[in-house]
């Protein structure tokens, strides 16, 4: 479970986030959604510690994540995975070596142990074989999932995703969200997800928080959503005439 | 009196910056097999991908030296074996150190800080924080041990293919025989020339790989901005070269 406290952050004199408080639940895939510039990247730049709120508060269970030294962050972090809107995987190291990365670096595995786990996390996100490619050789979709592989390697506590179906055809988007969700179910993982997908809104929203212009105005999950007078979160997740005449549609049905 | 002021200012906020980033690189690695492997791999980098300019410039040096000194000493009472002796110690003391690694601060230099700043740019480097790694350990401490036991090796090599230049050159061109070249350069042998040459070597060394990891490792923007970034991480090398040339040789000479 994370908790943020009265988050707020500003860059010079421009306020980008203005008092959030939210609990994010294990288990269940939190959503940060919200129109570009909302403050969502910040927001979890700020939860994962790669920048520091203005002022506000930020738990992972019962620690204060704001108030930790260099080493106490890094211990935590080896509890995280993140899969990052270009997938962040490095350029030089083929898939395999990618993933087992952050074996190398944190764990006394011998060389056997680490390839069995590189494989069976390569299986779980359906991409046996693809050992040996190198990230410019995979598609942006085999890409993402090996960002997800990698993020999942250590079996992390916490799991974030900023924007995973950004330049994604609908169809490997919902291969991801469902991917995703699968993995935060299976292992009890927190998992926040930032997105302005609203696919995956109504496809994954376990618990959903709108912000705009850098305050929290909704919290709900997608149940939710269709039957909300929100009128930020209406114009957000039904923006175009099509989704509008969809949504007036079945709510007539009931 | 602002403007006056906010050059000082600047320069100070750069100077504690890289002393805080030198402090985080040199802190205990997570791994030191992770950390050995980048050390070797880097001394591949600069050791063995700077021997071909490094033995252009070098022959070039000693033997431009060598035929300047020849027409400079032409018709005047001074032996002709003093060339031998001349061009080895200008390559000693000063060309072999100081130009090989102004050239290095270009080839080397830049490459650091565009190898950094565009994992920097791909978010390669926040993808590693939130694994847990001190990314300014694992990025920059390799790059500064391999250039530091590297480097005077390639300083060392430079001077020999100078002193071989100016033979090539004085004996090539019939001024001298080969053996008046080899007594000049066996004459007035000073051991404390070869000290500040690898004393110079190994500050030289120090102040390119950490100004270039500095400036990519900060760089922000897009690609733009990681050519300036390049491109300051070259010229700073070289005025911090330069200015520390003149502080070592008024303090080893005096």
């Amino acid at each position: 479970m994370i908790r943020a406290e009265n988050i707020f952050k500003s860059f010079d004199e421009t306020e980008v986030l203005k008092d959030i408080s939210i609990t994010f639940e294990a288990g269940k895939t939190n959503l940060i959604i919200g129109r570009s510039g909302a403050g969502k990247t910040v927001f979890l730049k700020l939860l994962v510690g790669l920048l520091q709120p203005t002022k506000g508060k930020i738990w992972y269970s019962d620690v204060d994540f704001t108030n930790l030294g260099k080493k106490e962050v890094r211990q935590i972090r080896m509890d995280v995975g993140m899969l990052f809107q270009g997938s962040a995987l490095f350029d030089s190291l083929t898939t395999e070596e990618n993933i087992r990365f952050p074996l190398d670096m944190f764990t006394k595995m011998t060389t056997k142990e680490k390839k069995d786990q590189v494989n069976r996390v390569l299986e779980r996100v359906n991409l046996e074989g693809s050992n040996d490619k190198y990230p410019s050789e995979i598609s942006g979709g085999m890409q993402k999932r090996v960002g997800i592989a990698r993020s999942i390697v250590l079996n992390p506590k916490y799991l974030f995703c900023d924007e995973p179906n950004s330049g994604l055809d609908p169809k490997t988007a919902l291969l991801i969200d469902e991917l995703i969700a699968d993995i935060t179910y299976e292992k009890n993982i927190t998992t926040v997800i930032n997105t302005h997908d609203m696919n995956s809104v109504m496809g994954i929203g376990d618990n959903i928080a709108l912000l705009h212009l850098g305050k929290l105005v909704w919290k709900g999950n997608k149940n939710e959503v269709m039957g909300s007078d929100n009128k930020l979160l209406q114009s957000f997740i039904f923006a175009s005439p099509f989704l509008q005449r969809l949504r007036d549609a079945a709510l007539s049905k009931g | 009196m602002d403007f006056i002021l906010r050059a000082p200012k600047r320069l100070l906020f750069h100077f504690g910056r890289y002393l805080l980033l030198m402090r985080n690189a040199f802190n205990r690695p997570e791994k030191w097999s992770m950390y050995w492997k980048e050390i070797l791999r880097q001394m591949d980098d600069i050791g063995i991908g700077s021997i071909v300019i490094v033995v252009l410039i070098s022959i070039f040096m000693g033997a431009v030296a060598a035929i300047q000194f020849i027409y400079q000493l032409d018709g005047q009472l001074i032996p002709k074996y003093y060339i031998g002796y001349i061009v080895r110690d200008l390559a000693i003391i000063e060309s072999a150190p100081t130009i090989t690694c102004l050239v290095l601060a270009g080839k080397v230099g830049s490459n650091m800080a565009a190898e950094i700043g565009g994992m920097r740019q791909k978010e390669h480097i926040d993808a590693m924080e939130i694994m847990g790694v001190n990314t300014a350990g694992y990025l920059i401490m390799p790059k500064v041990v391999a250039a530091l036991v590297v480097i005077p090796m390639l300083v060392v090599f430079s001077a020999f293919v100078a002193i071989l230049g100016g033979y090539i050159a004085s004996v090539g061109s019939g001024e001298l025989t080969g053996g008046e070249y080899l007594r000049g350069t066996r004459s007035f042998f000073l051991p404390n020339n070869v000290n500040m040459m690898f004393v110079k070597s190994l500050v030289f060394a120090f102040l390119l790989t950490t100004v270039s990891c500095y400036k990519g490792y900060f760089v922000k923007g897009g690609s733009v901005e990681l050519g300036e970034a390049s491109t300051q991480a070259v010229v700073y090398s070289n005025i911090l070269i330069l200015l520390a040339d003149y502080i070592i040789a008024v303090i080893l000479t005096g």
